[in-house]
Parts: C-alpha cells; structure tokens; sequence
C-alpha cells in the first residue's frame, strides 16, 4: 500500500496543489473536516452582505433566500465557533469513556447515558445544596462548590459504574446482541433509580453567580471586538481541553495507558504478557463512567435545568461522535465531538430547524467518505 | 532424562465447537529444546496455545514445575514463568519497539543489562527503538517478538515457528540467539517446520499427527533414523542436502 503510493509519487514530478490537499485529507481527515466547516463559515462572515447581495438590493428586487447567510458577521462567527466547541468538549467529556470501552472490550453500552443522567443529578444536588455558596459570588466558594459537585458525580457514577460492570456487562462480554438488550435495560433501571431518589420531575440547577454572565471583548480588537462569551462556556472549553491534555498524557505516557493502546489491538496478547486484561478494562470502564457523570453534572449546569431523560438525548450525540471519530480513538473522539458541536452551532444559527439532522447528516456523510471513521483503530 | 519442567498428561483442547487435541501427552525436560514437529495441522499451535490457557481444556492435565496449571487463567500462567510467542508473533503494531519491550517485562522496568544482551542478539531493536512495531519488516517483527519472550528471565519458552518467511541470514541469527539462550540452560518448547534448524537447535524432539504426540525421543536418535523420518515427516533428509 505504501510501498504503491511512494512508486506513484516517484513517478510524478512535483506534486501539484491538488494531490497535496488529497494526501492532507487523507493524512488529517479530522483537521481537513474542521478546516472545512471553520472556513465555509468565515467565508460567510468575511465577505460583506452588501457585496453578494448588491446586484438585487440595488434592482430592489427579493435576495435569494440563502445570500442571507452572509449577513452574518465574525463576530458572530467568533461567538458560534467558541460555543461550539464548549458543547463539543462537553459532549467530549460523556463521550470519551464510551469510545475506550468499546475499543478495549467491544462491549456496547448503550446504559451511558444513564451515568450522564445520574451525574448530572448528584452535581445539581450538590450545586443546590451549596446555593448560598454559589450564590456569594466569592471566588474561593464557587470553586469549592464546583470542584465538590465534579467529585460527587464522578464518585457516584463511577461507584455505580463498578458494580454495573460485574453485574450487568461482564455476564454478557462478546455478544453484542445481549449486550445491547442488557445495557439498555440497565439505562432503563438508572432512569427509574433516578425517579425514585430525585422524583420525576426537572430539577433546575442554578448557575453560580460568578459563571453567570459574559466576557464582552474589547471593541478596538479587530473582527471580534464586542463579541460576548459565556462565561461558563469558556470553562467548559478549559475543563475540556485540560481533561484531554490529561487523557493523552495517560494514554500515550503510562504504563497503564500503554496496556490500553495494546488491549485495543489484541487482549489474548495483553493476557500473555501476564496482565490481567478483565481488572484493566474494569478500571477504564469505572473511569469512563466517571467521566460521563463528569459530562452530564457540567452539561446540567450549562443547560441549568437536569431531567432523567437527559442522558438518552445526549446518547443520541455520544454514539454519533465515537463512530464519527472512529471506535476506540480517543482522538478521533475529540475532533469528532468538536465537529459535532460546533456544526451543531453553525447550523442552528443559519437554519434553526436544520441543527437536529445536521449532527447524523455529519455522521452520514464522513462514514460514506471513510466507513472506519475519521481515525480508524487498529484491529486484528 | 533430566526431570520434567512441563508435563501435559492426556490433555484434550477444545477451540469453540471443534474438538483438537485428543489427548496429548508430552514432557519437557528441564534446560534442554525440544523441538515439536509435525505436518500442518497437526495441532502444534493449539498444543502451545493450551499450555498458555487460551483454549478450553475439557480433559487433561497440564503440569509446571510441580503445580497442576490446567485451570490457571492465561496471566497467571504467564507470571509463573512461562513467556509465548505465537504464530503470527502477536506483537503491538501501534506500540513502539521501546513500549513492546517495556510492556513485556511485567514485573517492573526493563533490567539495563539484559537489554543489552538482547540489543546484543537483535541489532535492529536498539536502531528502532522509537519506532512503531507495525513498521518493522517481517524479520525485524519476528526478533521483536522474541526480545519480548526473553526480556525478562523465565522458566520456559514456547516459540511457535520463528523461522516461518524469513530469508537465510536472519534464520542464522535466530539460530544463533537460541543457541545462547540453550547455553544459558532456558528450557524451550521449539514448533518449527524447518528441520535442518530443528535438528541443529534440538535435544529432545516430539512429532505430532492429529491432535495427539506420535513420537518422543532424542533429536540425535531421529536425525540418524531416515526410516522414522519418512515414516513420521515424510521427509528425508538427504533429498534436502
Ligand atoms: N480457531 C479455530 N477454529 C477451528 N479450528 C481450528 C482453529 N484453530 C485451529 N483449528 C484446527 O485445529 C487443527 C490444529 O491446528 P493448529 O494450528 O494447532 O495446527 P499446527 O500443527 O500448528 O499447523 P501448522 O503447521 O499449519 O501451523 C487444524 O485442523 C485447524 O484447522
Ligand atoms: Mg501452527
């Protein structure tokens, strides 16, 4: 395979522009995508409406219909990109554990969303609890408040995720069939367990007071000057990108990180080494799980309202990006997300009744391109 | 005969629904190479396999050093001192050359002078060290493999056919390195199809036909005996020099 595009290469005398931008879009699929989706965006924002659309203005006719996107402007496309990405690291977040269980173990579990539901709760139970705390807009508090809900969901979630590993998935390794069935009902008693400790209905989730709000930037910096963030979404976007920084570091520097890359290829040669795969993928499940509660306890205070279903939805989501990103890639799983968000962004800004079709169009659309994904994993 | 490091006593071998082995019975005497012959088929490879624990055992028993290991998870056996490396060399194609190795030594980091000694036997690791193990050419997968069998010091090897496509000049290489490994008294279990490189490596020898050991005895005893030869390989060796 290589060895044939060398030869044709050889053969060629410099590559020209084009087979440069295939090899890149075969090389970085995921850079090539998000390339795409960012500049077809500042396409519209950059170019002025009054120049695509002056010939009809100035015969004072109707505007075609989708001139109109260029109205938009980069401040605009600023705000959208940012808060896309916000979505896409949260969701990032949840979706993450899901990837790795599937890549160590091929186990589907589809009860995930169900961790992100009940994460979602024990955050808010705490962020409620400690309302006087968030609410004093002092500094120090509102860390504590927020570290201290993060926590309590990930341990709770991750608590549950240990004994749903032994009780639920490990009776059912190797049968995806059973395990589709096993881990929806188990979605299904998460969601009833949730009902009977929280009730059935929506639990609003204050927003501390110092993430309330928004950072306006400032008017003299060019194109983006008098954009205004949330700020909860830049932490989002930090939590995010900190929590992936961690996960590569893990993945590609520790041994334990090294035993995973090597289960994803081959658990009958993970075992002959001598190390016990079933305590290995124990662990990655239990902190997947974490991380899913992770997700939902910080989706819920950006949605400031949680509700039992909420992690059903949003496994609408999860799925979507792990095989967008390619099945057990954690990276694949990153820029997956992100595209997902931040299409997510785009479309619901310029059609608003498109943004729900837009995420599985996206996921349609990269799987007939490459049917692996956009970073397929290794498998033997 | 020295005493048995390993003894299989009637081991049957189960692969899902097929039934493989019939009831092998094989001894390896300690610190000595024994070399496991037979036609393709043979069950050579799900002998190896069942030593390490990765096929049900319905009948049987598989002893080491002493303790009956039939029922053993696969890690287990592996910790007690038996390293494999299989047909297809089972190494980590995204892993590097340096992650491979480290991977190996499962009881702590990698002895400093022992990895001298196997740079020592295979070059080419010390030059790729960096590199991803899919990278490497069939030879170099092959060396790599069985660096991760001897990096740490074990009880017992089982390689199963090292030598399979590989060019002359890397078969002596192997030869050579085993041939260290046997003067550092290892016990080794040899699958090898090539019987010029088995009769220049084995003590010990046992031919496998269908799921059971056919014959045991001295590699020497087999290498004079061109009646048994054909009888057992369908092979002589003079047709070969
Ligand atoms: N996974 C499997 N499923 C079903 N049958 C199998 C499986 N693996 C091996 N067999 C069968 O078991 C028998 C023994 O196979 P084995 O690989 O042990 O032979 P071998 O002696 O190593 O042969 P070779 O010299 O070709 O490597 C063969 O008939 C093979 O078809
Ligand atoms: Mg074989």
């Amino acid at each position: 395979m290589t060895t044939e595009t060398s030869v044709l290469q050889d053969t060629r005398p410099t590559p020209g522009v084009r087979q440069r931008l295939a090899a890149f879009r075969q090389g970085y699929p995921h850079f090539f995508l998000l390339g795409l989706l960012v500049g077809v965006m500042l396409i519209l924002a950059l170019v002025p409406y009054q120049l695509v659309a002056g010939p009809w203005l100035r015969a004072g006719e109707d505007v075609p219909y989708l001139l109109q996107y260029f109205r938009m402007g980069t401040t605009t496309w600023f705000v959208l990109t940012v808060s896309g990405m916000a979505m896409g690291l949260l969701i990032f977040i949840m979706s993450s554990g899901m990837t790795l269980t599937f890549g160590l173990m091929s186990v589907l579990n589809l009860g995930h969303g169900g961790f992100i539901s009940f994460g979602a709760f024990c955050g808010a139970t705490v962020v409620v609890y400690f309302s006087a705390w968030a609410a004093s807009g002092n500094l120090f508090l509102t860390i504590a408040v927020l570290m201290m809900a993060c926590f309590y969901a990930m341990l709770i979630t991750g608590a549950l995720g240990v004994f749903f590993e032994r009780v639920v998935i490990k009776p059912v390794y190797g049968d995806h069939l059973k395990q589709i069935l096993v881990t929806i009902g188990g979605a299904i008693i998460l969601m009833e367990l949730i009902h009977v400790i929280w009730g059935a209905t929506d639990v609003p989730v204050p927003r501390p007071q110092l993430l309330r709000g928004a950072v306006i930037i400032d008017q003299a910096i060019p194109f983006i000057g008098g954009a205004a963030i949330e700020i909860y979404r830049l932490m989002a976007v930090i939590v995010g990108l900190i929590l992936y920084g961690l996960m590569l570091l893990v993945i590609n520097k520790t041994k334990v990180g090294v035993l995973i890359r090597a289960g994803v290829e081959s658990r009958e040669m993970v075992e002959v080494q001598g190390y016990r795969i079933n305590l290995l993928f124990l662990a990655v499940f239990v902190a997947g799980s974490a991380l899913a509660g992770l997700g939902g306890a910080m989706w819920g205070m950006y949605e400031q309202i949680v509700n039992a279903h909420m992690g059903e939805h949003l496994m609408i989501m999860v799925v979507v990006v792990i095989i967008l990103g390619g099945l057990g890639s954690i990276t694949g799983c990153f820029y997956g997300a992100i595209l997902v968000g931040l299409i997510n962004l785009y479309v619901g800004y310029l059609e608003p009744r498109l943004a729900g079709i837009a995420t599985v169009g996206l996921m349609v659309a990269v799987l007939m391109w490459r049917p692996q994904g956009l970073i397929p994993v290794l498998r033997h | 005969m020295a005493e048995p490091l390993m003894k299989l006593s009637g081991v049957h071998a189960d692969i899902g629904q097929y039934h493989i082995l019939h009831g092998v019975d094989l001894e390896l005497p300690k610190g000595e190479l024994t070399v496991l012959l037979g036609r393709n088929g043979a069950g050579k490879s799900t002998t190896l396999r069942t030593i390490m624990g990765l096929t049900d055992v319905p009948r049987g028993r598989v002893e080491f050093k002493g303790e009956d290991i039939t029922e053993w998870a696969t890690p287990r056996i592996a910790r007690s001192g038996i390293a494999f490396v299989p047909e297809d060399m089972g190494i980590f194609q995204l892993l590097s050359v340096r992650e491979n190795l480290e991977l190996a030594a499962a009881s702590g980091p990698i002895d400093k002078q022992r990895l001298e000694w196997v740079f020592g036997l295979f070059p080419a690791l010390k030059k790729f060290w960096q590199t991803d193990a899919g990278n490497l050419s069939g030879g170099q997968k092959q060396m790599l493999a069985i660096a991760r069998a001897i990096i740490e010091p074990r009880d017992l090897l089982l390689v199963d056919e090292p030598t399979k496509g590989l060019a002359p000049s890397i078969i002596n290489d192997l030869r050579d390195a085993f041939r260290e490994l046997k003067d550092q008294e290892a016990t080794i279990l040899l699958v090898e199809q090539n019987f010029n490189f088995a009769r220049a490596l084995g003590q010990t020898v046992a031919v496998m036909d269908d799921g059971r050991v056919v014959h045991a005895g001295s590699m020497a005893a087999l290498a004079e005996d061109e009646a048994l030869q054909q009888e057992l390989l369908g092979l002589s060796l003079g047709a070969h020099q």
